[in-house]
C-alpha cells in the first residue's frame, strides 16, 4: 500500500513519468474521467503538488484554468497536502485563471474570440518560461471540461478546438496538458460523444469509477490508468493498463491493489 | 496478404479510364490501431516510389499547427512570438481548415510542385478525415475526396477515419467513395464495452496491441473481394500475420458440464452425410406410399428388405439414413414453407 506522499506510488508508476523531481510527461495530454459516485478531483490535487514540489525546477509553471471552484478551494486543499499555493502564485509558478467570473459573450463567434484571448495568455506564459534557463516542463490544467462547455453555451466544438491548440502547444514546448471531465454527463448523448474525441486525443486516460460491489468504507473506488505509450525515434513503447483501488484520506490518498490491504 | 494487396493497388495507380484507387482505413476506440496502419501504408508507398523512380518526395499540408488561424492572429497582434507558426520548408501551413476548396487547391498545388520534373502523378494521404469532419460537413469532405480521386494527376489516395466518432451516414459516404476499405477491429470481444473490470482488462490491453485487419476490395466490374489477417504492433511498426481461429476462445465459451454438448469430428461427418427425407430433394429412389392395406407376404417381404437394409446399415455404419413413407397421394410433398403461414390469428 502506498500513499500519495511517498516518492512513487501506484498512480505515479502507472503514469510513467520518469523524472524523479515530479516532472516528465512533456508533450502529452492526460484525461481524467470521473463520475458522481467517484470524484477524480483528488488526482488533480495530487498532480498539482507533484508538479510544484520540485525545488530544482524553478522556471516550470502550472497554468490552471478553473471553471469549477475559486482559488481558495484549491489553496485550502493543497495546504493540507503540504503545498502553499498562495506562495507559488506570488512566485508566478502557479498561474491561476478564474474562468468562473469571466463575462461570456453571446454567440459562438464571441465565445471563440474569448477563447482565443485566453489561449493567447497561456501561450505567452509558456513561451516566457521556456525561454528561461533550466526550463524542463510546464503544465496546463483545466477543471473541468464539462463546465467549460456550459460556459461556452454548450459548444463542444469550441472546447475541442481549444484542447487541440493546447495540445499543439504541449508538443511544441514540452508541456503536459491535464483535463478533468465527467463521464456520466455524456452517458445519454445519442450522437458520438465529445468525450470520445478526447479519449482519442489523450495519451493517458485515468478513469475513476466506483467498485463493482458498490460503496465501501475502506475503499472509495478504483482507478484504471490506460497509458498508450510514447512513439519516439527509437520506436514505440507498448500500451499498458493498470487497475488499482484508492482511499481518499484527510491529507493524502492511499493506492493499493485489490486484496492487498491488511 | 491483404496489406500487400493494398500496397500493390495503390502503387499501380489508376486503371485506364478509371478514377484513382482510394483507400479508407477505419478503426475505433476499442481497436485504435488505424494510425499504425496508416504509417505502414505510407512507408510502403514511399518505398515503392523510391524503388521504381527517383527519390520519393514528401510534401505536407499542415492542418495541425494552426487549423483556425488562432496563432497567426495572435502573432499579428504581437501577443505571442511568430515562431510558433513557422514550419519546415516542406510544409504548407493551412490556417483555415473549414475552407475545403482552399485545402484542395493547396494539395493540388503542392502535388504539381513535386511532379514538375518527373511529369508523373502524385499520391495523397490524409491524416485524418475525422479531423476534417470536425470543421466541415460530410458533403464537403466527400466532395473534396471525390475531386481528388478524379483529378488526372492523382495516382492514388488514402485516409484514416475513426468510425465511432461519426454517424453511420458519414462512414457509409466514405466507403462509397473508396475502392478499398480496410477495417481494424478488436481481436478480443470484451464482455462490457464500457466498463473496466478485472475480466475485461487483459482483453482491452490485448486489443491495444493486436487487431483483426479486414479489407474489402471493390473491383471494376462491381465484384467484391474480401481478405483478412491479423495485425500486431511492434516496437518499430506493425506486422501482418494470417488470421487463424482462436480455438481457445471458442472452447472457453462452452459451459463445463458432465455431458457432451459438442459433436465429435466423426459425428459431424455422419450428420453431413444424412440425406433429408423431403421428397422434393429426393435421393433417386422411387417414392413409396403406404396405403394401410398391404398383404402379410408383402409386409414380410418388406420386413426382410427392411432387415436387410438394417443389416446393410449396420455394416455400413458410416452412412445415416432416414426412411420416410408418405401416407397417401393426397399428402403434398414436403416443402420449405411453413404450413402455419396462412393462419390468421
Amino acid at each position: 500500500m502506498m500513499s500519495s506522499n511517498s516518492a512513487n506510488n501506484l498512480l505515479d508508476e502507472a503514469l510513467g513519468f520518469n523524472d524523479e523531481c515530479g516532472g516528465g510527461g512533456g508533450g502529452l495530454l492526460l484525461l481524467i474521467e470521473d463520475r458522481v459516485e467517484t470524484s477524480g478531483a483528488f488526482i488533480l490535487h495530487h498532480l498539482i503538488k507533484r508538479r510544484l514540489s520540485s525545488p530544482n525546477r524553478p522556471n516550470d509553471v502550472v497554468v490552471f484554468l478553473s471553471f469549477a471552484h475559486p482559488f481558495s478551494h484549491y489553496d485550502r486543499i493543497l495546504r493540507k497536502m503540504g503545498c502553499n499555493l498562495g506562495v507559488q502564485k506570488e512566485n508566478k509558478r502557479f498561474v491561476y485563471y478564474d474562468m468562473l467570473n469571466l463575462n461570456y459573450p453571446d454567440g459562438e463567434k464571441g465565445a471563440e474570440d474569448l477563447l482565443l484571448s485566453v489561449y493567447g495568455k497561456i501561450q505567452k506564459t509558456v513561451e516566457l518560461c521556456s525561454s528561461r534557463e533550466g526550463y524542463k516542463n510546464s503544465t496546463i490544467m483545466i477543471d473541468d471540461i464539462s463546465l467549460m462547455e456550459v460556459a461556452l453555451c454548450g459548444s463542444s466544438n469550441l472546447v475541442l478546438d481549444f484542447l487541440h491548440y493546447c495540445y499543439s502547444l504541449a508538443t511544441q514546448f514540452d508541456c503536459l496538458v491535464i483535463i478533468l471531465n465527467h463521464e456520466d454527463v455524456y452517458s445519454t448523448v445519442d450522437v458520438p460523444s465529445p468525450l470520445l474525441q478526447m479519449e482519442y486525443l489523450a495519451n493517458i486516460v485515468i478513469k475513476a469509477e466506483p467498485l463493482a460491489t458498490g460503496l465501501a468504507t475502506d475503499v472509495h473506488g478504483q482507478l484504471t490508468v490506460l497509458n498508450k505509450g510514447i512513439c519516439q525515434g527509437s520506436g514505440c513503447s507498448k500500451s499498458k493498463i493498470r487497475n488499482f483501488h484508492f482511499r481518499v484520506k484527510e491529507n493524502c490518498v492511499e493506492y493499493f491493489y485489490p486484496g492487498s490491504r491488511t | 496478404m491483404a496489406a500487400e494487396a493494398i500496397s500493390r493497388a495503390l502503387r499501380d495507380g489508376a486503371l485506364e479510364g478509371e478514377h484513382a484507387p482510394a483507400l479508407t482505413i477505419k478503426d475505433s476506440i476499442h481497436a485504435p490501431l488505424g494510425a499504425f496502419v496508416f504509417d505502414h501504408i505510407l512507408a510502403q508507398l514511399s518505398s515503392n516510389i523510391s524503388s521504381s523512380k527517383s527519390q520519393a518526395q514528401l510534401r505536407i499540408v499542415d492542418c495541425y499547427t494552426d487549423p483556425l488561424g488562432w496563432k497567426s492572429q495572435l502573432a499579428e497582434s504581437g501577443i505571442v512570438s511568430n515562431r510558433s507558426t513557422q514550419n519546415a520548408t516542406t510544409a504548407s501551413l493551412c490556417k483555415n481548415a473549414r475552407d475545403l476548396d482552399m485545402l484542395f487547391s493547396s494539395i493540388v498545388e503542392l502535388g504539381k510542385e513535386v511532379i514538375r520534373e518527373t511529369k508523373g502523378r502524385f499520391a495523397v494521404a490524409i491524416d485524418s478525415v475525422s479531423e476534417i469532419l470536425r470543421h466541415a460537413s460530410i458533403s464537403s469532405a466527400a466532395s473534396l475526396l471525390s475531386n481528388l480521386r478524379s483529378h488526372d494527376q492523382v495516382a492514388c489516395l488514402f485516409w484514416l477515419f475513426h468510425s465511432d466518432l461519426h454517424e453511420m451516414k458519414a462512414s457509409s459516404a466514405l466507403e462509397y467513395i473508396s475502392s478499398m476499405v480496410a477495417c481494424v477491429e478488436p481481436i478480443s470481444n470484451t464482455t462490457n464495452g464500457k466498463g473496466m473490470n478485472s475480466e475485461n482488462l487483459p482483453l482491452i490491453e490485448q486489443n491495444l496491441g493486436r487487431g483483426k485487419f479486414s479489407v474489402r476490395f471493390k473491383r471494376r466490374n462491381g465484384r467484391i473481394r474480401l481478405m483478412s489477417e491479423e495485425l500486431h504492433t511492434e516496437q518499430m511498426g506493425i506486422n501482418f500475420v494470417p488470421a487463424f481461429e482462436d480455438y481457445v476462445t471458442s472452447q472457453s465459451l462452452v459451459p463445463k458440464v458432465q455431458f457432451s454438448l459438442q459433436l465429435s469430428e466423426k459425428e459431424r461427418n455422419d450428420r453431413a452425410k444424412v440425406v433429408l427425407p423431403f421428397e422434393h430433394q429426393g435421393d433417386g429412389k422411387p417414392i413409396q406410399i403406404y396405403d394401410g392395406r398391404r398383404s402379410v407376404s408383402e409386409s414380410k417381404t418388406e420386413n426382410k428388405e427392411t432387415n436387410a437394409e438394417k443389416m446393410h446399415v449396420n455394416e455400413d455404419s458410416g452412412r445415416g439414413e432416414i426412411i420416410y413413407i408418405r401416407d397417401s397421394d393426397d399428402e403434398m410433398p414436403d416443402s420449405d414453407e411453413d404450413p402455419d403461414d396462412d393462419l390468421d390469428i
